[in-house]
């Protein structure tokens, strides 16, 4: 009698744990079966080869949209990395263990805020700033890189934090017995051997960046034109989908999932990218 | 000559006494070995010499301890300079994971040494010194962890000996060695004593005998007898060094 209730239970978790990976594969052929005939009729060119994006007129060019992706990402990046892996080194190193303690739960609560939010505070706060500061609309690549800089770091923080604690303290400990200071060690011994677990976290967190929907339509301002400088207001892939999925319809409408299986590949590209990095460091 | 010396040397971790009165004199290139069961403070008396015990939270020291005639715990000393002269080598070989060449020039960089010449130089001269040069010198740019555990520990020398260290404070540095890997660094250790001062730590007590020429017994934080070691191992004063080295405890 035990013995078939165990089996049940047993079985009934198999299927709760496999039925994620299932939606996980539904969403996948979603996505390929509404974007994928846009692609094969019209091959990628249409998508790639055209800096015009104006459903009614039947032109479908990414490459705007593109370019605000990737600048506001590479901007996101300047900011929370070099913010990122001095705080993580700051915590690994030079803080004490119960300043750790309480500071890694509140960085990671960062991780929790939703994005609305940090949209509303780029929004109200952060524009007006910039408008005042560089001119400008306000709304623009500068505005989303320094929201999203921010939204990345506990990304960046907590995995690049594992990596610099995973060291083995002999490394510490031989560094210092040969008379180097604590930064020269983080800088010449620790840094080094932590780099591949540093570069998984900022891989995932330009993946959180690139993915980014909410707050980025918040604070870019969604001008669908390639931007003159950092200061323009821009639109990124995803509030592309966002902003037009609800009308789209027809040729529209596929090219718009066609535009989420290529920031789909590009997502699964960064990941499995972070994956064999973290799996690649050895100790 | 004295290299090092302690003076009424007392240790504290919290509240637990370590180390209790230990005076200590250790003579300039010869090898002095500290010997007793786990937990008797040889190691922590180790660190006591190059301050290592400072980044142990806890820790209290009372006491002198003297190099060269020079205080240094009381003193204000410039302790990345004591550290490069009083040089470490650990229990388990602890390479950087970086290539062989930039294991050996870590410390002259740190010390201020960044002449691509004079680095290749002295790295020559410390695998030389390490008898690692002949097999390494083509691959220096490969990682140092690819090595085997007695080459790591080897290099793990050199690099003590790239900054000029005067002595060699070695805490069981071979026990994750095989036998042939052993008696391969006890003849290193060996040839080192003509240039450096070296005070090694072992649990072993045929290594301390056929390497030092002087050694120490400790027991519970106190160091029973300390003396030449022929002395020690051939006829003890205290019973107790007497029952360690016939086998009796430990």
């Amino acid at each position: 009698m035990k013995n078939h209730q165990e089996k049940i239970i047993e079985k009934s978790i198999l299927i709760v744990a496999f039925s994620t990976v299932f939606i996980l594969f539904l969403i996948t052929l979603f996505i390929f079966k509404e974007g994928l005939p846009f692609i094969l009729n019209n091959g990628l060119t249409r998508l790639f080869f055209s800096t015009n994006w104006s459903p009614s007129d039947g032109s479908y060019g990414i490459i705007p949209m593109l370019i605000g992706s990737l600048s506001i990402t590479f901007g996101a990046l300047i900011l929370g990395v070099p913010l990122g892996v001095a705080c993580a080194i700051y915590l690994a190193e030079f803080s004490s263990k119960t300043l750790r303690n309480i500071l890694k739960p509140m960085i990671e609560l960062l991780a929790g805020i939703p994005s609305v939010v940090y949209g509303f505070i780029g929004m109200i706060f952060l524009a007006p700033v910039i408008r005042s500061y560089f001119g400008g609309p306000g709304l623009s690549i500068l505005t989303a890189s320094i929201v999203l800089g921010i939204m990345i770091l506990p990304t960046i923080i907590s995995i690049s934090l594992d990596a610099l604690l995973m060291l083995p303290r002999s490394y510490k400990e031989g560094s210092m017995a040969l008379g180097a200071t604590q930064w020269q060690t983080v800088t010449g011994v620790l840094l080094p051997a932590a780099r591949s677990g540093i570069l998984a976290g900022v891989i995932l967190g330009m993946g959180r960046a690139i993915g980014e929907t909410m707050a980025v339509i918040m604070v870019t301002g969604n001008s669908v034109k390639v931007p003159s400088s950092f200061i323009d207001s821009t639109r990124t892939l995803t509030a592309n989908i966002a902003l037009e999925m609800g009308y789209a319809i027809g040729e529209h409408r596929q090219a718009l999932f066609a535009t989420a299986i290529i920031l789909f590949v590009f997502i699964i590209i960064l990941n499995i990218l972070a994956m064999k990095i973290i799996k690649k460091r050895r100790i | 000559m004295v290299k090092i010396k302690t003076v009424n040397l007392n240790l504290f971790y919290g509240s637990f006494k370590a180390l209790s009165n230990i005076n200590l004199d250790v003579k300039k290139n010869q090898i002095t070995a500290f010997i007793g069961s786990s937990g008797c403070g040889k190691t922590s008396l180790l660190r006591c010499l190059n301050r290592m015990n400072d980044f142990i939270r806890g820790v209290k020291i009372e006491g002198e301890v003297l190099i060269d005639g020079k205080e240094i715990y009381k003193n204000v000393v410039d302790l990345t300079n004591l550290r490069r002269r009083i040089g470490m080598v650990f229990q388990r070989p602890n390479p950087f994971p970086l290539s062989i060449y930039d294991n050996v020039i870590y410390g002259p960089k740190v010390h201020g040494i960044n002449h691509q010449e004079n680095l290749m130089e002295i790295t020559k001269k410390a695998l030389s010194s390490v008898f690692l040069w002949r097999e390494l010198k083509n691959k220096l740019n490969d990682s140092a962890l690819d090595l085997s555990g007695e080459q790591q520990q080897r290099l793990c020398i050199a690099r003590l000996l790239a900054v000029h260290a005067e002595v060699l404070l070695m805490d069981e540095p071979c026990s994750t060695l095989d036998p042939i890997a052993t008696a391969k660094i006890e003849e290193l250790i060996m040839e080192l004593k003509k240039k450096y001062t070296i005070v090694i730590v072992s649990h072993n007590m045929q290594q301390a005998a056929r390497v030092s020429d002087y050694t120490g017994f400790f027991l519970l934080g106190e160091m029973v007898e300390f003396g030449k070691t022929e002395k020690i191992f051939t006829a003890p004063k205290d019973k107790r060094t007497e029952d360690y080295i016939t086998g009796k405890f430990g």
